[in-house]
């Protein structure tokens, strides 16, 4: 049955201030985007916190713009405004792709990249697009922003450096250079959990290809730049079954076809090999 | 909340993070949108906010204030998505159908089949195989005439 | 007038359902409404020590065995199943207490303490004590026929369990009758007298007492066979208890969890067979895990050996089947009904048997398909409407099988078939023991159809109409059939089987005959003018060829046999071996299409069940619980999952068939799934279980 929302009470702020001051004097608060996970917890009876902070409303959040070659996206911006948008198309075709293998329509209408991010799963579709981009989280609380680069963005299994007073703003992406893969392997076509989810940018001869992999660790990983890595080595990297959900029909301890496969087959594209799935 | 239902503004005085689903079904007493998993999964539940197809058991009742839902309700038996369900077999047993037609308002008159594929993609049906679905889409888009 | 068989006429509640106004149970209140929760057993074996309420129970009805005033079954066949636990618990979602509230808040936070006493479970189906059924089929001399064999090809098959995801989950509403000494019961459900029987073993109520009316069903594949009588009967006694309407509606995660699914299976083949490829011998051995208690598994292992063998001829067959208890949910009714997991077996049997004789896949089915006038394993004579080798023929020659088969040689793409067939009706005596009615009612504005079989989304409805339509030559519209309402309509059997059509519209044509002779010249409208009302009353009637021994196993065990044909190609994905079928070819030959477009939406829906069946749909059992009991984690197809799919009928009459028609229902599920593996043989992978999930195409490597 569904879980209750009796006993849970909605904050709706007028404006991004007002948000940041209620965050501050009237929390904690659970901050509250698109609810494609909210609600999925509440039924599981794993919804904790009474407070809730409707952020649905603040336009400011939604906005998108490029300043000084860094192209800014509001953490409300839903994956169906970023599959549109002719900025996310040109300079960050990945996020698109991701965008598109998130869920179905319906999810897209209104899941948001900020509730990607926030909620932290290993097996976030964006989250390797930011991990290669190079993003830079904003957060802001009362106190003023601060910048968090996304490398450094998560501590541990469903951990971020968000304090409880702050807010994800927006995610910022300097312009790439190079190349653009995403690929997803999930456990059906459509609207799937990702087995395997990676995202590369090749940025041509002399750097190495930044390749960043979800579904395989407790949180995304990086492959290390130092070099191209051979497929061995990733193979052996992140082979190691880590499930983060606990019922995924996907082999929990046993080898990980997808990820040996498909993170060769994306160093191959990222060092040049022609191939599908290059964004 | 205040918003408009079916083309009609309306007043519901509920907790604010109630599911739109709820809402739609309990406090409005309009039962033709569906609980299939109550997980986003299914597509059982979809109505259309703003015109853009959303699952109504993840949407808390807050969001849709000042918004325009459309529910099956709302079509008043006479679009030809409606119809043409009924004369290709898209509805076999009916649950999915509401949220499958909804979600098949948004993607437009003219479909490619492409497009109604993945449109439909969050639509569970356990029934048809989806094809009568496709078609039934397709030939409502080309409004024909059924010889019976 | 133009006739409706045969004719795609408009289904009898397509308008309500398109429009959002059928009513679902879920749509339905009642004043006085209490809300229902059943309280389940989390250990899967062991005794319950202790329950206690360790909250405010103001306001709670809370049943337990001890209010059942009947006898605690649910009853079915075997009568092994409590409605309520008493002591011993032999699964992990096993019912023990109903509680009953007004408010759903209070009823969902309501903190019901049980300790247990912990059993040792058993999930190994070959290691149970307890066998529910087994069944023996002896056809000539198997010595023999080894020692005529010029070899000796032996295989084992697993098939998993199934989950039937229905998009409306189970769920009733039950009121009590003033007095206490009655109720009905409105629900979702494909039986509704199967329900009424159970409820009056349960509540030791008198039939006409019990009444059950069948709501708008959003999907049931069998998966509402037998399950609604447990969770009306609990419903009833929370109603009884309470003295107001209760109405428990299972959510998705419970449903998963504690209803029936498919039998799992392995089974066993040993097979003699002459260098040319012609069947000398078949020794099949097929073992089903039941679950905790018998539901319909003595019904599921029939059907499943007596299809065991395949649409194939052999004069020395023997076929061991048994289904055994295990701790886990009882399985149950699903689609198919044991014909998929052995029809599985015995057509990857035979794609390795070709592979290992070098022969083509398509010669060695021809070879040994049934032909008319052979018998088969129970020694049943054919006739002429068994079509083996023409949906073979019809399904190779679409899709140009021999040459895509070496177009795709050495590809990462495979194209497979599988060849199978399915009885229509309940086995041999089954169909007397139920013997079913149906009535037929004239009224002024037309004919009104009494039938206990249900409109399930297969359209029931719309087809029983259109037979009655034409062979009382009146027109489809006025022609209503009666909501499944066990105070107003016969018991017809249940809907299962593929029946409906082929049993329940020929009764119903008998009585349309005969009130076509009745009426004469004259309109229904006159004659009830004229005569008054009119109520005509038919029951089955077995046609007396056939002939069936429940004891030996012998004789013809179903009135007749869809035949039916899949082709397959699918595609592996050489960097994480995820199997994509691209495209699907299906020949049916079903006597007659009522209405051509429901038998093909039949086909359809079945054949994407049996796709999702092979590829995706995997029950993970952790400590006899489903662990994937969620629409997130147990997968079926969707749009982008499932192919296109070219759909052939062909039509070879039944006799005894309303319009030659046998049944549909179930066949299309039986293919999917060896097509597929066929397929993935061809492209390099030696799989013999299903799902074939990319883990485990992987792990059987390429060769």
């Amino acid at each position: 049955m569904p879980g209750s929302v009796a006993d849970r009470r909605l904050l709706t702020p007028r404006s991004l201030r007002d948000a940041l001051r209620m965050l501050d004097a009237e929390g904690p608060l659970t901050p509250m985007a698109g609810c494609t996970d909210l609600y999925v917890a509440l039924n599981a009876g794993e919804l904790k916190g009474t407070g809730f902070l409707n952020l649905w409303p603040l336009e400011p959040l939604r906005h998108m713009a490029v300043r000084d070659g860094v192209l800014s996206i509001g953490a409300l911006c839903t994956y169906t405004d970023l599959m549109r948008s002719r900025l996310v198309q040109k300079r960050v075709p990945m996020l698109v792709a991701a965008a598109r293998e998130v869920g179905g329509p319906q999810i897209q209408n209104r899941g948001t990249i900020g509730g990607n991010i926030a909620n932290a799963s290993p097996a976030g579709d964006t989250l390797p697009v930011l991990a290669a981009a190079g993003a830079t989280i904003v957060l802001e609380s009362i106190r003023g922003p601060r910048r968090v680069l996304f490398t450094d963005f998560y501590t541990a299994y469903r951990r971020t450096v968000v304090g409880p007073d702050e807010l994800i703003t927006a995610v910022e992406i300097p312009a790439i250079k190079g190349r653009q893969w995403f690929r997803k392997v999930g456990t059906r076509a459509a609207q799937a959990i990702s087995k395997v989810v990676m995202a590369a940018v090749d940025a041509g001869p002399g750097e190495a290809p930044r390749i960043a992999i979800g579904s395989v660790a407790p949180t995304v990983v990086r492959l290390p730049r130092t070099r191209p890595p051979s497929p061995r080595a990733q193979r052996s990297s992140t082979c190691k079954g880590f499930c983060p959900t606990r019922s995924c029909p996907s082999t929990m301890c046993g080898p990980r076809p997808s990820t040996g496969g498909v993170s060769r087959r994306t160093c191959w594209r990222a060092s040049g090999v022609r191939g599908a799935g290059r964004c | 909340m205040r918003f408009t239902l079916n083309g009609r503004t309306v007043r519901i005085d509920a907790h604010p993070m109630m599911r739109l689903l709820d809402a739609l079904r309990e406090q409005c007493g309009l039962t033709g949108t569906k609980e299939g998993c109550g997980e986003g999964e299914c597509g059982a539940c979809t109505v259309l906010v703003d015109r853009r197809p959303v699952n109504s058991c993840l949407v808390p009742l807050a969001h849709v204030s000042g918004a325009r839902v459309t529910t099956i309700e709302g079509l008043r038996g006479r679009h030809p998505l409606q119809q043409a369900f009924v004369d290709f077999g898209g509805a076999q047993c009916g649950i999915c159908t509401p949220g499958m037609i909804l979600a098949a308002i948004a993607l437009g008159p003219k479909p490619s089949r492409e497009a109604v594929r993945t449109g439909l993609a969050g639509n569970i049906c356990r029934c048809t195989g989806y094809h009568a679905i496709y078609e039934s889409v397709e030939r409502a888009g080309k409004n024909a005439r059924v010889r019976r | 007038m133009l006739k409706a068989v045969g004719r795609n006429v408009p289904r009898k509640e397509g308008r309500d359902k398109v429009s959002g106004t059928s009513r679902y149970i879920d749509d339905l209140s009642f004043p006085g409404l209490l809300h229902a929760r059943t309280i389940r057993s989390t250990i899967p074996a062991g005794a319950i020590a202790d329950i206690s309420f360790p909250f405010d129970t103001n306001g709670f009805t809370i049943v337990d065995f001890n209010d059942i005033p009947g006898r605690n079954i649910v009853a079915l066949i075997d009568d092994d199943q409590p409605c309520l636990a008493e002591r011993a618990i032999r699964h992990v979602a096993e019912p023990i207490l109903i509680l009953a509230h007004e408010d759903r808040d209070r009823l969902r936070t309501a903190d019901v303490r049980i300790a247990y006493r912990g059993g040792t479970p058993n999930y190994d189906p070959s290691a149970s004590p307890l066998c529910f059924k087994s069944i023996a089929i002896d056809k000539g001399d198997l010595d023999a026929g080894m020692a005529a064999a010029d070899e000796i090809i032996e295989g084992e098959y697993r098939v998993g369990a199934q989950e039937q995801l229905y998009i409306e989950p189970n769920g009733v509403i039950a009121v009590p009758a003033d007095d206490g000494q009655g109720v009905t019961v409105y629900g979702s459900m494909q039986c509704p007298y199967y329900v009424h029987r159970a409820l009056t073993v349960l509540l030791g109520f008198p039939d006409e007492r019990v009444r059950v009316v069948q709501t708008e069903t959003g999907g049931g594949f069998g998966g509402k066979e037998e399950y609604p009588s447990m969770i009306a009967g609990h419903a009833a006694l929370a109603a009884l208890k309470a003295r107001r309407p209760v109405k428990l509606v299972y959510d998705r995660g419970e449903d998963m969890l504690a209803t029936t699914k498919r039998h799992p299976g392995v089974i066993r083949h040993r097979t003699g067979v002459t260098r040319d490829g012609r069947l000398t011998a078949m020794d099949i051995d097929v073992l089903l895990d039941g679950g905790a208690y018998a539901t319909l598994s003595a019904v599921v292992l029939s059907r499943g050996v007596l299809h065991a063998s395949g649409p194939y001829r052999c004069d020395h067959v023997r076929i061991r089947g048994r289904v055994m208890m295990t701790n886990t949910p009882p399985n149950g009714a699903f689609r198919g009904f044991g014909a998929p997991q052995t029809q599985f077996a015995v057509e990857v049997h035979m794609e390795r048997m070709a592979e290992q004789l070098g022969l083509d896949p398509v010669k060695l089915r021809d070879r040994n398909a049934l032909r008319p006038g052979d018998t088969t394993a129970t020694g049943q004579t054919l006739g002429a409407d068994c079509s083996a080798r023409e949906v073979l023929r019809e399904a190779v020659k679409r899709t140009d099988f021999a040459r895509r088969r070496k177009a795709l040689a050495g590809t990462n793409r495979g194209i497979g078939l599988s060849l199978f067939f399915h009885g229509s009706g309940f086995t041999g005596s089954g169909e007397v023991k139920l013997a079913s009615k149906a009535s037929l009612a004239l009224t002024d504005a037309g004919v009104r159809v009494l039938v206990g079989s249900t409109e399930i989304g297969q359209g029931t409805r719309t087809m029983l109409a259109q037979i009655v339509a034409d062979t009382l030559g009146v027109p489809y519209d006025t022609v209503e059939v009666n909501a499944a309402d066990t105070s107003e309509v016969p018991d017809s059997g249940p809907t299962v089987a593929s029946r409906t059509c082929m049993v329940v519209g020929r009764i119903l044509q008998r009585c349309a005959e005969d009130m076509r002779a009745r009426l004469g010249r004259l309109s229904p409208r006159d004659y009830v003018k004229r005569h008054g009302p009119l109520v005509i009353t038919k029951q089955y009637e077995k046609p007396p060829e056939i002939v069936w021994d429940e004891v030996l196993y012998q004789g013809d065990a179903y009135g007749s046999y869809g035949w039916a044909c899949d082709v397959v190609e699918v595609e592996v994905d050489p960097a994480t071996w995820q199997v994509n079928p691209v495209k699907l070819t299906s020949v049916h030959e079903i006597g007659k299409a009522i209405h051509p477009r429901l038998a093909v939406g039949q086909i359809q829906g079945g054949t994407a069940q049996g796709l999702g069946w092979a590829l995706l749909e995997e029950v993970v059992m952790r400590d006899g619980r489903m662990a994937n009991n969620s629409f997130t984690n147990y997968i079926v197809p969707t749009t982008l999952d499932t192919p296109d799919m070219e759909i052939v009928l062909l039509e070879r009459p039944y006799r005894h068939g309303p319009f030659g028609a046998k049944g549909v229902g179930e066949m299309p599920i039986d293919g999917p799934a060896p097509a597929v593996i066929n397929a993935l043989r061809h492209a390099g992978y030696d799989l013999r279980e299903i799902p074939a999930t990319p883990e485990r195409v992987m792990a059987c490597g390429s060769r």
